[in-house]
């Protein structure tokens, strides 16, 4: 509410408690400090009088220490400090019971147990109707033999528990997608960010960083690091990293083949992939025949001794001994 | 796989829930901050304006390098000492060759930054200065007035804003209730060139005028100084509007009347029923009815059998 007063225009703002004399000019640049001084003094008065005249003539209550007056709203509308709270987005039980009409009902919080004639909690310690209460649960003839009744309920329990955690966790979840998750939970996934921050900051990389990035340059030679000189101090590399091993490329039987066979994995899986044209049985048999033939073919050669013209005699003798 | 964090003790819950957003809100807190070289005059700056909101301020005395508000990247600290400290008004002062007696005023939303006013400090006059009698004294806590006087508060963007900025820095709590007997501040703005304002302290004295409104008189209490705008930074647009939401009036109490007689009468409507979509449970009545036909029909048949023979 701003009130132009009559003698000059100055605007008081009450809420604020603030006058504002936006047409006030300072005689002609003061000369000295406490002139500029004493010139401002006799303005701020003026306005402070504004204020108190709008101020003390609102109607007053006594109150304990003084009277008390009823301020209006700002004029000035200054920022928020935070958001304005955000209505929760309701729970899968709520949008259900909604959906399907149940209303809550008040209970009683005590409800008369029958066993021990007396009022008992519905919920919590020492309540009605209470499980462990029972001490012998009687057997049955669906029963399975060798398994403990008690520990089968207390399972029972412990999962229906679990599960009311989860639903919790669920729609807490929702909630926080539409920041309207209660102060006092967080979801350790969602601090606040701050602007600036990377969630990826490089941090400061620790001793054992360096040891394992040395040790990995030193092991980058052909040898894997095998006749390096080590300096002093250096210490083996502890996380020897997996070596790949390369299977002959020179065909054989046994080891010799298996190269061949992983390639052919791969294409085949490739080629099956794109197999569009469907199944030609007469073309498959003849293929098939022809595979047969030069299986035979194969087998024969070997048997008949040519061992002198395979490479990989070791692995070939290997895979000979396999054989027999 | 997340985890719900929750506080482990009532007291911590309630400090969290102080923290959180509200409809109308507590009065904002005021963060006083050093930069990696003050000097003495803004030392005593930063004591002087603790000492003035020492009940809504927290402040810091370490050094802090890595606070530079006005450049990216520069502000991430403050924003989080703002969300730990639980405090939106921000003082900043450093000092350098460049800008020396700096002081940043700033205010946040939502623990980022909001906007930010430059000011350098010059002739500057400390509490301690002034002698007057001290049981004028303006009380801890107590909602100041404000004077802002001259034409470059509105005619100048820099100073426009430094009014608003000051404005909200001092202005204590939002109170709906004012108790006449605590009036006894006042923070005078003069904006004495188109880049200074002199700002000053006074503590107000109601004298007796012969009628119901006190006739004031100002005692200067410090501090005083001249703020002379540096650089500043505006909200954006959509932050501002953001910031700005007030929240919606209480819908009025509609169909109820009170009267001494009656009591209070509400007029209730009542929808039509619609029955397509009516919540249904399996044991409805109506339902059975099929059942209880089927059953009547064997009965007579049976009967209707049984007669023939």
């Amino acid at each position: 509410m701003s009130e132009a007063a009559a003698s000059s225009n100055h605007e008081v703002d009450l809420g604020h408690l603030m006058a504002y004399d936006p047409s006030h000019h300072l005689a002609a640049a003061p000369s000295s400090r406490a002139e500029l001084r004493d010139e401002c003094l006799r303005k701020a008065t003026e306005l402070a009088q504004a204020v108190a005249d709008a101020l003390f003539s609102l109607p007053a209550t006594e109150g304990r220490d003084g009277p008390v007056v009823r301020l209006p709203p700002p004029a000035n509308r200054l920022p928020r400090e935070k958001h304005l709270p955000r209505p929760a987005p309701p729970t899968k039980w709520e949008a259900f019971a909604k959906q399907k009409g149940i209303v809550n009902r008040k209970k009683n919080k005590r409800t008369w147990d029958e066993q021990t004639n007396s009022w008992k909690r519905n919920y919590g310690y020492d309540r009605v109707n209470d499980d462990r209460d029972i001490p012998i649960i009687e057997a049955k003839m669906t029963d399975e033999p060798g398994v403990d009744p008690f520990a089968k309920r207390r399972e029972e329990k412990k999962g229906r528990v679990d599960k009311q955690e989860k639903n919790r966790l669920g729609n807490l979840k929702n909630a926080a997608k539409v920041g309207a998750l209660p102060s006092h939970i967080q979801l350790a996934a969602t601090a606040i960010p701050i602007t600036g921050t990377k969630a990826d900051l490089p941090r400061k990389s620790k001793k054992e960083d360096l040891e394992n990035v040395a040790g990995m340059a030193s092991s980058a030679t052909a040898s894997g690091g095998k006749f390096d000189k080590k300096l002093p101090g250096e210490k083996p590399l502890k996380k020897a990293g997996k070596h790949r091993k390369f299977l002959p490329v020179a065909e054989g039987k046994g080891m010799g083949n298996l190269e061949k066979q992983q390639n052919d994995k791969i294409l085949n899986s490739l080629l099956a992939k794109n197999f569009e044209e469907p199944l030609d049985v007469s073309k498959a048999i003849t293929m098939y025949k022809v595979k047969k033939d030069n299986n035979r073919r194969k087998d024969k050669k070997s048997s008949s001794g040519s061992d002198k013209l395979k490479p990989g005699k070791k692995i070939h003798k290997k895979s000979s001994k396999k054989s027999t | 796989m997340s985890t719900i964090r929750v506080p482990r003790n009532m007291r911590a819950k309630r400090e969290l829930l102080k923290h959180a957003p509200k409809l109308v809100e507590n009065g904002k807190k005021m963060i006083i901050l050093h930069g990696t070289k003050t000097s003495a005059v803004l030392n005593s700056v930063l004591a002087d304006l603790f000492h003035l909101k020492r009940d809504h301020a927290v402040k810091f005395t370490k050094k802090n390098d890595n606070i530079r508000p006005f450049e990216s990247g520069g502000e991430t600290s403050l924003e989080f000492f703002s969300l730990k400290s639980d405090c939106s008004l921000i003082v900043y002062g450093s000092h350098s060759k460049k800008r020396p007696n700096n002081l940043v005023f700033g205010r946040t939303y939502d623990h980022h930054i909001y906007d930010l006013v430059e000011v350098g400090v010059e002739n500057y006059k400390s509490i301690e200065s002034y002698a007057y009698d001290k049981k004028f004294a303006p009380k801890l806590g107590t909602k100041p007035f404000f004077a802002f006087i001259g034409e470059h508060f509105e005619s100048v963007e820099g100073l426009k804003h430094l009014k608003e900025m000051l404005l909200d820095h001092f202005k204590g709590e939002v109170v709906e209730n004012l108790n006449l007997a605590g009036v006894d501040r006042i923070f005078v703005c003069t904006a004495i060139s188109p880049t200074t304002v002199y700002m000053m302290h006074c503590a107000l004295r109601l004298k007796r005028s012969g009628t119901s409104i006190p006739r004031m008189e100002l005692v200067e209490v410090g501090p005083s100084m001249d703020l002379v705008v540096r650089r500043n930074r505006r909200p954006s647009e959509s932050l501002q509007k953001e910031a700005m939401k007030a929240p919606g009036h209480a819908k009025k109490l509609k169909n109820v009347s009170n009267n001494p007689i009656d009591g209070k009468l509400g007029r209730v409507y009542i929808p039509d029923q619609e029955v397509s979509k009516l919540a249904l449970t399996s044991d409805i009545k109506g339902l059975k009815r099929e059942r209880r036909d089927a059953k009547k029909n064997k009965e007579h048949s049976k009967k209707q059998k049984v007669n023939p023979e």
